[in-house]
């Protein structure tokens, strides 16, 4: 049953890069600010509107406390009312747009921002020397721990382990996502992509290719959300957020429960769907992390696309490329247009421009709902957010 | 001895363990109340969260659950040891560690191979609990 208090997409922006850098010259908040801006003026709206404030990211004063949403508020000069600095990595705009939902539906707020920025390319900030040595990473860190693709490739070993996934199934993911980029003029690497060509890519961490990983970017976006209500009054075409879900269950991965099995995919994608009403036949567009190839796999799998261990036949031939029965990742995804450490924004932003049809030559055709799955950490947290031309 | 290598920042949970490790034992959290060893050591079972714990020496033997032949080191301090195997050890006790596999040929290392604790002094606090395949 409609409500006027529904969550609904307004507003969205996303900043220009060129060879994975930002085209502008701003600081990290000074992206944040100027694609927050970008997205509440699409929608007819004032930064002097927005009442909810959500962020997370890898930027802030170093010290104790890394207070983000406090950060960018002073920045934007808001005084928000409510705010979320849910971080669970890459995922938590997923859990952020769930957050927001239930505060508009509250009427706890009215405009709710949701923003991410990093400029960890242009700084060569990227740290891949392993996390400080503390706590249950005191157990990890110390043995060299690859991170974070070590984790994945522990994963990916367990699940070829177990059902017999080859480094094929998951280099035709990374083939399929880079024909979506060179469809998306703003992807980062649209050059031809052939499944040899990522075998006989440098071996990273077995069984993990450097063409299984994502790339290292630069990269802003934030999206505007209020109620149906407040919509009505707006510029654009709202987009609505049907159904969410969130869980996680580890940060170390020698902690995950099952490296074969993401149960942070399985327990939102179930409750987010149940919310919407939605089966998989519905899903017309997903929109899934892709960290490396097999976080994919992976979420496919928990998301219930395909029974568990028959992920590497169902991305077998391409069916997630442009034409084929299972739109996928339609802007390049994390592995070909962009990824600045935190990706799980442009997930979102991605899906909403399919749902408003105004995605040219990767547009697919007829996109009513997507499903958008992000996953943080190392396997670590999951949020789906089920969204829905209005 | 000194080394560039990250060292752990032992703390108040896992103190024992590494002083174990230090003098050539492995010994693990073991629940008085459900009966179940854990893995990293806390304060609380993570199986039935009871605080009716203690430290237990276990077998050092388990089998290899999963890993990875790292051919980019985690950071310069590692350059020197690629390739290496960082592995997740599942101990015949049940909880899983993480941990390096001694060999020369880490093409041989499998899921499911048998492998043992063996202690690598590191510097004159710390000793690392490893495993080598049996
Ligand atoms: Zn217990």
């Amino acid at each position: 049953m409609k409500n006027g208090r529904d969550p609904v997409i307004v507003g969205l922006a996303d900043a220009p890069i060129e060879d994975g850098k930002f085209v502008t010259k701003a600081s990290v908040l000074g992206h944040a600010a100027l694609v927050a801006k970008a997205a509440v003026e699409e929608a007819g709206l004032t930064l002097d509107d927005v009442d909810g404030l959500l962020t997370a990211g890898m930027w802030g004063v170093p010290g104790p406390g890394q207070l983000a949403t406090v950060t960018l508020g002073e920045y934007l000069g808001i005084m928000p009312t409510y705010v979320d600095g849910t971080n669970i990595g890459g995922s938590a705009f997923e859990a952020h747009v769930a957050h927001a939902a239930m505060a508009l539906r509250e009427g706890y707020c009215e405009v709710a921002l949701i923003v991410y920025s990093s400029d960890q390319k242009s700084l060569r900030s990227r740290n891949l020397g392993g996390r400080p040595s503390v706590l249950s990473m005191q157990h990890e860190t110390p043995y060299g721990m690859p991170t974070p693709v070590g984790g994945y490739a522990m994963a990916a070993q367990r699940h070829m382990h177990e059902y017999g996934t080859t480094s094929e199934n998951l280099a035709e993911i990374a083939v399929a996502t880079r024909k979506w980029a060179q469809l998306n003029p703003a992807a980062t690497r649209r050059d031809p992509l052939s499944v040899d060509d990522v075998l006989s890519s440098t071996m990273i961490s077995e069984p993990l290719h450097l063409l299984d990983c994502c790339l290292v970017t630069d990269g802003a976006g934030a999206i505007v959300m209020t109620t149906a209500e407040r919509a009505k009054d707006l510029k654009t075409k709202p987009v609505a957020v049907k159904g969410y879900g969130e869980a996680h269950t580890h940060w170390a991965i020698g902690e995950m429960p099952d490296l074969a099995r993401l149960l942070p995919a399985q327990k939102a994608g179930e409750t987010a769907m149940k919310m919407a009403g939605v089966s998989h036949s519905d899903i017309d567009v997903v929109e899934v992390y892709d960290s490396f190839t097999i976080t994919v796999l992976l979420t496919l799998e928990a998301l219930g696309f395909c029974k568990i261990g028959e992920g590497g036949d169902f991305v077998s031939g391409q069916r997630t490329a442009p034409g084929g029965a299972f739109p996928m990742n339609t802007n390049g995804g994390g592995l070909s247009a962009l990824h600045p450490g935190m990706y799980g924004m442009f997930l979102l932003i991605e899906a909403t421009r399919q749902l408003r049809g105004v995605c040219g030559d990767r547009q697919v055709a007829g996109a009513e709902t997507a499903l958008v799955h992000g996953t943080g950490g190392t396997l670590s947290s999951g949020a789906t957010v089920i969204l829905q031309k209005d | 001895m000194s080394t560039d290598k990250p060292l752990p920042v032992i703390d108040h949970d896992s103190a024992p363990y590494w002083q174990a490790a230090h003098e050539g034992r492995l010994d693990i959290p073991l629940c008085g109340d459900c009966g179940k060893h854990h893995f990293y050591p806390r304060a609380i079972c993570p199986h039935c969260h009871s605080d009716n714990l203690k430290f237990d020496t276990v077998s050092g033997r388990g089998e290899v659950h999963t890993f990875t032949i790292a051919r980019r080191p985690a950071g310069p301090a590692f350059a020197d040891d690629v390739p290496y195997v960082v592995a997740l050890i599942e101990l015949e006790e049940g909880p899983r560690m993480m941990s390096r596999i001694q060999t020369d040929d880490p093409e041989k290392v499998h899921i499911g191979a048998e492998v043992e604790v063996t202690f690598v002094k590191a510097t004159d606090e710390i000793t690392f609990p490893y495993f080598r395949m049996t």
